[in-house]
C-alpha cells in the first residue's frame, strides 16, 4: 500500500514540516508501508498522476498546507487524503474566525482583535493601538492572524513593545491578532477520529523553561518539560476534552486534529485549532498518542486504513 | 511531579552548549534551499564553473595510481607535498613559509577551531571586527571566550579604535589573546584594508605584544587582478595566517591551512591529532594533484570575472531599485557587500517577509555577538547568476518598501525579538 507524506512546502514552517513528515513517514514504515516524502513543489501533481498512491497525507504546515488549498487540490486530483477539509481548513487555520465561532458556542476565548494592516495605516496606528489597550489592557499576545509555530508571536508587556510586537507579526502575514493574555496552564489536547467518532487523547501540559512557548521552546529538546496527563484537575481535564472534541466537529475537522487550550480557575480558554498537527521529535500529538496507549505508527495506519 | 524534557541528558550539557536552540532564523533558511528563492543569503563559491571533467580525470588518476596512500590514514600536518605547494599558493598574497611551518586542517574553519582552543581558556578576550565572520563567532563561542568587537570603516578594521579597546582591555586587567582580522574582501563587510591600514595595525599588535590571527580565504579573488599583501608577508612571528582552497578550488574538499611560527605551529598539530588524528588524505591528495596537473591560477582568473559581474549586477540592481537612504559598500574582490538599511528597518525581523517574497539575505546581527548589525544585512552575489540576483534585487527592493510603509504606519521603535542564536548554518557562513 503506497502513501505519500506530502511535507515542506515554501513556507515558515518548511523544516519544522520536513522534520514533522519524515517522522510521520519513519513511522508509517514500520507498520510495514510503502511510504514516500513529496515536497510540495511544481514536481508534486505529476508525480501523484504517474503513480498515484492509495492514500495522501498533507502535514505541510502554515499557508498553503493548512488553509485549504491544498486539500483542495487533492479534492481535485481525486486523491484520497488523511486530514480535514477545504472548508474546516480555512476556518481554523484562521485564529480569529475559529475563535469566534466557538465563542458563539459558548466556549470562553481570550478576548481581542484581528485586524490588517491596512486598517492601521488608514485610521491611524496610534489610535487604534490605544483604542485596543484602552480595551483590553496588558499583557497582550500579538501574532499572526494565521500561520503557528509561535513565530511572530510576542507577549506585549508594556505598552511601549506594542508597535515593534506588530511590525514582527505583519512580517508573516498581512492580519495580526492582538489578544489578551491569558495566564494559566497551557495543554494541548489531541482529537482523533479512528472511525468511531471523534475522541480526546490526553490533554499535554506545556511548562517552557523560559515561560514562553516560543519556537526555541517547541522545537529544542530539553527546552520545555511536558505533563501527560496534565497537572490539572479531573472536572479540567474533562472539560478540555468536552471542548477540544466540540471544536473538532463544531469546526467540520477531520481524522485527527490538536486543540490549543489555557487552563484557569475562571475556565478552560480556546487559543487555537491545528489541522496539521506536529510530528516532530518535541511536538505534543505524538506524545498524547503514547498517553493514549497508540504508537504514532498504529494511529496514522489505521487513518490510512480509513481512507 | 516531573514531567518529561524529551531530553534525558538536559542537565548533563557544557556550560557551552547553553544556547544552542532552534531557532525562527534558522526555520528560514529552511526555505531559502528551495530553487524558486534567490538566495543572496548563502556564502557557496559558484563550483558549477569548476572543470568536472579534469577534476573527474584528477581523481581517477589519484586513486589508480595512489589509491592505497589517499585512503589511508596520513600525516597529522597535512601531506608533505601539499604543504610544499601551499607555499606556491601563497606566494602572490606574499607569504613566504617553509612546509614545516604548514599545518593543513579540514578548511580554514577548523585552523580557527585549533588556534582557539590552544590560545583560549573561557573568559579570555579576543578582538574582532565589528561585523565579523559569522564562523568564528560560532568558534570563539563554542570555546567561551569573550568577544569585543572593534568599528571598521570602508578601508577595514579601524587602528584608532584598535588601540582603544586594547587600552580598555589593559585598563580592565583583561589579556588580550589575540586579534583576529579578515583584511582583504571581509566576510560580512566586503572592505579591504589598504597597505598603510595593515601596516599601522600590524604595529599596533607589536607593540601590544599581541598575536594577530589572519584570515584570508578571499586573497586572491580581487576583481582588478592586484593581490593584496598579506599582513603575515610582514611578519612571521606575530601573525597566524589562515589560508583555504574553498573559495579557489572547491569548498567541498575542505581544505584549509595555517601558517605559524613555529612553537604555535607545533601544538596547532598536536591539537589538530587530538581532534581528527589527520586531514582527509584523499582530499588533499586531490588538491595536490589539482595544483600539479592543472593550470588552477587560470581558474581563479575565471571565476574573479564571473564573481565581479555578478557583483555588477548587484550594485546595480541597489543602485537601480534600492530607497535612497540605503547604503552599501562596494567589494573589490570576495562575495559579499554589508548593506546598511533605511532608518527604522530591523532586517532580522524582516527576514520572514523576504522570505515569503522568494528572496534571502543574512541578517546583520548574526555578525555581532552584541546584538548589533540590526539596520544591516549581508548580501552575497557568488552563487546566484547575475540575471538571477538583478531579480533577487528587485525582490529585495519591493520587501523593504513594504517594511518601510509598516514602520511609517507604527512608528521607528526597536523590534523586540525573542532571543535565540540568530545563526545561519555552514552553507551560509
Amino acid at each position: 500500500m503506497s502513501v505519500v507524506v506530502l511535507a515542506g512546502g515554501l513556507s515558515a514552517e518548511r523544516d519544522v514540516s520536513l522534520r514533522s513528515g519524515r517522522r510521520l513517514a519513519e513511522a508509517l514504515r514500520s507498520e510495514g508501508m510503502d511510504v514516500s516524502v513529496l515536497d510540495l513543489d511544481a514536481a508534486l501533481l505529476p508525480s501523484l498522476q504517474a503513480d498515484p498512491p492509495r492514500v495522501v497525507i498533507p502535514l505541510v504546515h502554515g499557508a498553503a498546507g493548512e488553509d485549504g488549498s491544498l486539500a483542495d487540490v487533492l479534492e481535485a486530483l481525486g486523491v484520497p487524503y488523511v486530514g480535514s477539509g477545504a472548508v474546516a481548513c480555512r476556518l481554523a487555520f484562521d485564529k480569529a474566525i475559529a475563535k469566534g465561532i466557538l465563542a458563539e458556542r459558548g466556549v470562553l476565548v481570550p478576548r481581542g482583535y484581528s485586524l490588517p494592516h491596512g486598517i492601521f495605516r488608514d485610521l491611524g496606528a496610534p489610535a487604534v493601538m490605544a483604542a485596543i489597550l484602552e480595551r483590553l489592557g496588558l499583557p497582550l499576545m500579538v501574532k499572526p492572524t494565521r500561520g503557528g509555530s509561535a513565530l511572530g508571536a510576542t507577549l506585549v508587556r508594556t505598552a511601549e513593545e506594542l508597535p515593534p510586537a506588530m511590525v514582527a507579526a505583519f512580517a508573516y502575514g498581512d492580519s495580526a491578532m492582538l489578544e489578551q493574555y491569558v495566564p494559566g496552564t497551557e495543554v494541548a489536547v489531541s482529537v482523533v477520529d479512528l472511525g468511531d467518532g471523534p475522541v480526546a487523547w490526553p490533554a499535554v501540559e506545556i511548562q517552557p523553561r523560559s515561560g514562553i512557548y516560543d519556537y526555541a521552546a517547541r522545537y529544542t529538546a530539553g527546552e520545555t518539560e511536558f505533563f501527560v496527563p496534565a497537572r490539572i484537575s479531573a472536572a479540567q481535564a474533562d472539560e478540555c476534552a468536552r471542548t477540544a472534541v466540540m471544536a473538532h466537529e463544531t469546526l467540520g475537522l477531520r481524522d485527527w486534529s490538536r486543540v490549543d487550550f489555557m487552563v484557569t480557575d475562571e475556565g478552560v480558554y480556546f487559543l487555537e485549532a491545528n489541522v496539521a498537527p506536529g510530528m516532530t521529535e518535541t511536538s505534543l500529538f505524538p506524545q498524547a498518542a503514547v498517553a493514549a496507549g497508540f504508537t504514532l505508527g498504529k494511529v496514522a495506519a489505521a487513518l490510512v486504513a480509513r481512507h | 511531579m516531573t514531567g518529561s524534557r524529551l531530553d534525558p541528558w538536559i542537565d548533563s550539557y557544557a556550560a557551552r552548549a547553553m544556547g544552542m536552540t532552534a531557532s525562527e532564523i534558522r526555520a528560514l533558511f529552511a526555505v531559502a534551499s528551495r530553487p524558486e528563492v534567490v538566495s543572496l543569503a548563502g556564502g557557496m563559491p559558484y563550483v558549477d564553473a569548476l572543470p568536472m571533467e579534469a577534476i573527474a580525470d584528477t581523481v581517477q588518476r589519484l586513486l589508480l595510481t595512489r589509491g592505497s596512500v589517499a585512503l589511508q590514514y596520513g600525516n597529522g600536518q597535512g601531506d608533505q607535498t601539499l604543504r610544499e605547494q601551499i607555499g606556491e599558493v601563497m606566494a602572490p598574497v606574499g607569504v613566504s613559509a617553509h612546509p614545516d611551518d604548514v599545518v593543513v586542517t579540514a578548511g580554514s574553519q577548523m585552523a580557527l577551531d585549533l588556534v582557539t582552543r590552544v590560545f583560549c581558556d573561557p573568559g579570555d578576550v579576543v578582538l574582532v571586527e565589528a561585523p565579523s565572520y559569522v564562523g568564528a563567532l560560532g568558534v570563539f563561542r563554542a570555546y567561551q571566550v569573550e568577544v569585543r568587537h572593534v568599528a571598521m570603516d570602508d578601508n577595514g578594521l579601524v587602528p584608532e579604535a584598535l588601540e582603544e579597546a586594547l587600552a580598555v582591555c589593559r585598563a580592565e586587567g583583561r589579556r588580550v589573546k589575540f586579534i583576529y582580522t579578515i583584511p582583504s574582501y571581509h566576510n560580512p563587510a566586503g572592505v579591504t584594508q589598504d597597505q598603510s591600514r595593515r601596516e599601522r595595525i600590524l604595529a599596533i599588535a607589536q607593540n601590544a605584544g599581541i598575536l594577530i590571527l589572519e584570515d584570508d580565504p578571499y586573497g586572491l579573488l580581487g576583481f582588478d587582478g592586484e593581490v593584496p599583501q598579506a599582513i603575515r608577508a610582514m611578519d612571521s612571528e606575530s601573525v597566524v595566517y589562515l589560508g583555504s582552497f574553498s573559495k579557489t578550488i572547491a569548498a567541498g574538499l575542505r581544505v584549509g591551512w595555517a601558517v605559524a611560527p613555529h612553537a604555535v605551529r607545533e601544538k596547532l598539530v598536536l591539537a589538530a591529532e587530538a581532534a581528527t588524528l589527520c586531514p582527509s588524505n584523499f582530499a588533499q591528495l586531490t588538491v595536490s594533484e589539482y595544483l600539479r596537473t592543472q593550470p588552477w591560477m587560470d581558474q581563479v582568473k575565471a571565476f574573479r570575472e564571473l564573481y565581479r559581474e555578478r557583483r555588477d549586477a548587484l550594485l546595480t540592481g541597489m543602485q537601480q531599485l534600492f530607497p535612497p537612504s540605503t547604503t552599501w559598500t562596494v567589494p573589490a574582490g570576495g562575495f559579499y557587500s554589508w548593506v546598511t538599511l533605511p532608518d527604522g528597518i530591523d532586517a532580522t525581523a524582516m527576514l520572514p517577509r523576504a522570505v515569503s517574497q522568494l528572496v534571502a539575505y543574512v541578517p546583520g546581527t548574526g555578525f555581532y555577538v552584541d546584538g548589533q548589525g540590526r539596520d544591516s544585512m549581508r548580501l552575497s552575489y557568488c552563487h546566484p547568476t547575475a540575471d538571477r540576483i538583478s531579480e533577487g534585487v528587485r525582490r529585495l527592493a519591493g520587501v523593504i518598501e513594504s517594511e518601510l510603509e509598516l514602520i511609517h504606519t507604527f512608528g521607528n521603535a526597536p523590534v523586540h525579538l525573542p532571543p535565540g542564536p540568530a545563526t545561519p548554518g555552514p552553507d551560509l557562513a
